[in-house]
């Protein structure tokens, strides 16, 4: 099994599609650490020339005069204090939270390309991996040697997962490398909040709690991982079901587009919840961003996605194995 | 032949969407023969090949490589066979050697020096650390036959494995698979459309029509069944008449005529037309065409 692993590896290496991968984040990243760093300075310049600290002390009096007031809710009470205890802390270890070093930008560019861009680039890889070998006849080769078809399959499928890590795993260290060069390289610890709910129309704080970034994006990029990993599937099933590479990249963009549309405009529509590409900002639901649609959670987003992954893996291995190849 | 089969194929019937394509076929191989599948295009050759090689499952019937089921026992009977089917189709993106090396890891029973045995035995040495993209037809269909031979096969399945080559290649191809079967003992089946191929590379052949097995025989017999010979000859019709009186004549359409081929009566029928006053001009054998020796055997039935 390894060596058919290996030689899904070095095919995919010498089709140069993880070059091309890498080529596009290490592009795109410069692109938004230049974005950022603009916005960062526009923001100085309306700060004028106000030290950050004054800034931030003059906020946290204020969080402190609205904890003294009597006539709050308790449960507003206890994230205000949250908050403050964060404030404090950027203010005791010298931390400017508007001027974010390299692990803030990688875990907002992961945050902004977890539905999208991330799962285009896992498309890249994944639509011709088994559909290239049946329009360019090499299946039938592939097929006539003494391996049974599942096994040469889960070997593809095995190359998808080592090449969707390694895409994770390039864009969490090329986003790092490149925006430290501008934004510095600190900033690990940095507290953040998360533990957000959202029940109707309020936001729940009672779970709300600090962890510092380092574990924050570690979480993400364990989410990010997990969407490319069920995109990976669908677009391998496709890959397996259709002769062209060119229909499986249709398809797919298609449906990725029309989630992101959707998201914006299905609130009223319950049952478009069961989509698998409405449920892929996972990420935000550690933010506490307001959910699509009502009733979804982070459970629920991530067992729509298993059901979807595990159906389209199901598929897949049932149909190639029992397909006549023409 | 006492030999142990090579291959069997026994009743092989294949239904796609409730027509019947391949109608019970049955053909069994030798070791050390080459063997002729010929019929047109569609007659459904390339479908009985996919079901051989396993790309296809049958509707009913069985078929055995080296004694082992396709169906049943895959692996153990891929390890006897190489193949290919129509082109050979390897990956342009890689290198000749890698493209077999890539092969090679499939059947950990490879050793590693066989890589270099079929390289040298296919003639591609010089250029097996090329990209095969830029390889030209004749060399994919040598690396195409290296892959193929990886294993050591008992059998080796081409099909049409001249299609595309200029006549040098043809011959030299054909010069290879007889060696081949001269050699190393091998079995090869080969399918074409051409006639003339099959008759210069085969021993027997299996002729198939419209999804079944006509008739299999070898090659002498049924080429000596359809040989004719076309007479020129003046006066053409005092020719006719004599010739008539000894076999079937057919005029021909430039002015000649055909009758069949009879070896130990041509000299006699010679004579007499020369005793005859005959002036006989020109005597030559033909080979029939695959669509006269298809009249003939499907009894008029015409290919489509």
């Amino acid at each position: 099994m390894i060596n058919l692993v290996r030689n899904e590896m070095l095919k995919l290496l010498r089709k140069k599609r993880l070059f091309v991968i890498i080529l596009i984040i290490a592009f795109l990243v410069p692109l938004f650490t230049y974005a950022q760093f603009k916005e960062i300075q526009d923001q100085r310049k309306k700060m004028g020339t106000q030290d950050w600290r004054t800034v931030l002390q003059q906020e946290i009096t204020d969080t402190q005069n609205r904890l003294s007031s009597s006539r709050i809710q308790d449960e507003w009470r206890k994230y205000l204090k949250i908050r403050l205890s964060q404030q404090q802390y950027y203010l005791e270890n010298d931390i400017d939270p508007r001027a974010p070093g390299a692990p803030t930008f990688m875990r907002v560019f992961v945050e902004n390309s977890i539905d999208l861009l991330l799962p285009l680039l896992v498309m890249v890889i994944v639509a011709d991996l088994v559909s290239s070998e049946a329009s360019g006849g090499t299946i039938k080769l592939l097929l006539t040697r003494p391996v049974k078809r599942w096994r040469i399959l889960l070997s593809k499928y095995l190359a998808m997962l080592l090449s969707v890590s390694f895409i994770v795993l390039s864009v969490a260290v090329l986003s790092y490398a490149i925006s430290g060069l501008v934004f510095g390289y600190g900033g690990w610890n940095m507290p953040l909040l998360t533990g957000f709910a959202v029940s109707g129309d309020e936001l729940l704080t009672d779970n709300v709690h600090i962890v510092p970034q380092w574990q924050y994006i570690l979480m993400e990029f364990g989410l990010v991982w997990y969407v490319c990993l069920i995109v990976g599937t669908l677009t391998f099933m496709l890959s397996v079901l259709l002769r062209s590479t060119a229909a499986v990249m249709g398809i797919m963009l298609a449906s990725l587009i029309a989630g992101a549309i959707l998201i914006n405009m299905v609130s009223s529509w319950e049952s478009a919840k069961y989509f698998f590409m409405v449920n892929l900002n996972l990420t935000n639901y550690i933010s506490g961003m307001a959910t699509p649609i009502e009733g979804m959670s982070l459970g629920f987003s991530m067992s729509v996605l298993a059901v979807w992954g595990i159906a389209g893996f199901i598929i897949a291995f049932v149909t190639f194995s029992k397909r006549d190849i023409y | 032949m006492s030999m142990k089969p090579a291959l069997e194929v026994e009743n092989l019937t294949k239904k796609i969407k409730r027509k019947l394509i391949i109608k019970g076929v049955s053909f069994t191989l030798y070791p050390g023969e080459v063997f002729g599948f010929l019929g047109p295009n569609g007659a459904g050759k390339t479908t009985t090949i996919r079901m051989i090689v396993g790309l296809i499952s049958p509707t009913s019937g069985t078929i055995k490589i080296g004694g082992k089921n396709v169906r049943t026992e895959f692996t153990e009977a891929m390890k006897h066979l190489g193949c290919i089917v129509e082109n050979p189709e390897l990956y342009p993106y890689l290198t000749g050697w890698e493209n077999l090396e890539h092969f090679a890891k499939m059947d950990p029973s490879i050793p590693t020096n066989r890589l270099q045995e079929v390289v040298t035995l296919v003639g591609l040495t010089n250029r097996i650390h090329d990209r095969v993209s830029t390889y030209s037809l004749g060399m994919r269909q040598r690396l195409g036959i290296a892959q193929a031979l990886l294993g050591k096969p008992k059998v080796l399945i081409l099909d049409e494995p001249t299609n595309g080559l200029d006549p040098a290649g043809i011959r030299e191809m054909r010069e290879f698979i007889r060696q081949l079967a001269r050699e190393e003992n091998l079995s090869v089946l080969v399918s074409s459309h051409l006639l003339s191929e099959i008759q210069l590379m085969c021993d027997r052949v299996a002729i198939i029509s419209k999804g079944a097995v006509i008739r299999t025989d070898s090659v002498q017999n049924l080429l000596a069944e359809q040989e004719r010979v076309i007479w020129k000859a003046e006066p053409l019709s005092l020719a006719k008449e004599l010739l008539q009186e000894e076999t079937e004549v057919q005029e021909g359409l430039d002015g000649t005529l055909i009758t069949l081929y009879n070896e130990p009566l041509l000299p006699e029928w010679n004579q007499k037309l020369v005793q005859a006053g005959v002036k006989v001009k020109e005597m030559r054998t033909q080979l029939p065409s695959l669509e006269d020796l298809f009249l003939e055997v499907t009894g008029g039935e015409s290919i489509d």
